[in-house]
């Protein structure tokens, strides 16, 4: 359960940058050690490509798509907020940037598809 | 909403913070009424050992403010309407805060950080100057007065949750404090105060969550001046001057 206090629109925006944060430094190492393959052992790399054709991997890296897309212009937002003038639309952007992680991941996920 | 009940369930912190709890009143529910009107009345025809605390009953001195259902709030000027959850309310003592018993919370480690961030006057004038001219339309008087209204109500400091984990973090209230006399032309200890707000429990701690500024009761907005002295400090580092 949310405790009472933190159910505001930055707060949820916080804690999406945090759990996407976590989940790309846990993400990128598997990720180089993956690409590393295409120089170390070239057949497991091409069983992998083949493993990332099934719809659940398709759908996973809609998710991871959508999480560091979602870091990125959170993270953007960030920066703004902290070396622009002050800009009162704070909920605005940060809804902002869902919405177009969401567009970005989406597209992403209907290519790949 | 079902404010229409003729009592209220009312469940207060009795205790301090190790051994306290909470305990269940039936309170007589008015068409106007606040949550410091509930506080007095258990206080008033229950309970006179009820231990609280508040002053101008206005919204002015900022003694009143506790954990109303989970979140900060001034109790003079909350309504029990805007704060009741199916008839329910909980009033616990302000988070964030050692608390002394029943609503009363000791605030002085909140008035320590305030001067700990330099939130006092650095004069740059003897009283046989004459009076320095401000032009109030001058910009940096125009982000002083932005954070003037604060009656040090401590709300913002009991919503952030940088303090809650950090115990050296200043907080919302004092980094505020810290940025309106870092824009006061007429405040000599700009170094002073940049290099109060820059240390271990300084600005940078903070995750810009803004709890603060959506609970501030006077609608002001600590986050955006600590966003002022995270830049202004950055700044000050890079053109090498500390
Ligand atoms: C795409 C470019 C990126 C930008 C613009 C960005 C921006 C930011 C910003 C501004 C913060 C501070 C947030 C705060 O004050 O709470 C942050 C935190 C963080 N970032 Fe990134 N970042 C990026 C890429 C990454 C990558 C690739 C990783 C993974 C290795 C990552 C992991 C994290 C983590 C774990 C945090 C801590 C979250 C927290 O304290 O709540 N970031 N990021
Ligand atoms: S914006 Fe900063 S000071 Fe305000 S509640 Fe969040 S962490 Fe605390
Ligand atoms: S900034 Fe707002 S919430 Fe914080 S102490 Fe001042 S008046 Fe209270
Ligand atoms: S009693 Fe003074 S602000 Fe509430």
């Amino acid at each position: 359960m949310i405790r009472p206090h933190r159910t505001h629109a930055l707060w949820y925006a916080f804690i999406l940058h945090r759990i996407s944060g976590v989940a790309l430094a846990l993400f990128l190492p598997v990720h180089f050690y993956t690409l590393a393959l295409a120089l170390t052992d070239p057949e497991r790399l091409d069983g992998f490509f083949r493993w990332t054709e099934l719809a659940v991997v398709k759908f996973a890296e809609f998710g991871l798509v959508f999480l560091l897309a979602l870091h990125m212009f959170g993270g953007l937002r960030l920066m703004a907020l902290e070396w622009l003038p002050w800009s009162d639309r704070q909920k605005t952007l940060a809804a902002g940037a869902a919405a177009m992680s969401f567009l970005i991941s989406g597209v992403f996920l209907l290519r790949a598809i | 909403m079902s404010s229409d009940a003729d009592e209220l369930e009312v469940s207060v912190w009795r205790g301090d913070n190790a051994s306290g709890r909470f305990e269940d009143f039936r309170v007589p529910a008015q068409e106007n009424q606040t949550i410091l009107d509930v506080v007095s009345w258990i206080q008033q025809h229950r309970d006179p050992t009820l231990s609280y605390r508040y002053a101008c009953r206005v919204g002015m001195c900022g003694s009143c403010a506790m954990m109303v259902n989970g979140v900060p709030r001034w109790t003079c000027r909350t309504h029990v309407k805007v704060a009741l959850k199916d008839n329910r309310i909980s009033i616990g003592p302000l988070r964030n805060l050692p608390v002394i018993k029943d609503l009363a919370t000791d605030m002085d480690p909140f008035f320590d950080k305030w001067v700990a961030a330099e939130g006092m006057h650095h004069p740059s004038r003897t009283r046989d100057d004459a009076i320095e001219q401000i032009n109030p339309e001058d910009a940096s008087r125009q982000e002083a007065n932005k954070g003037i209204e604060c009656i040090n109500c401590s709300v913002c400091y009991a919503a952030c949750d940088t303090v809650a984990g950090n115990d050296d973090y200043l907080g919302p209230a004092a980094l505020q404090r810290a940025w309106t006399l870092y824009n006061d032309a007429k405040d000599a200890g700009k170094l002073n105060i940049l290099e109060a707000v820059s240390g271990k429990g300084g600005c940078h701690n903070c995750h810009s969550q803004g709890g603060c500024s959506h609970y501030c009761p006077n609608d002001l907005n600590p986050m955006a001046a600590i966003a002022g002295l995270k830049r202004a400090s950055a700044l000050s580092f890079f053109k090498g001057r500390k």
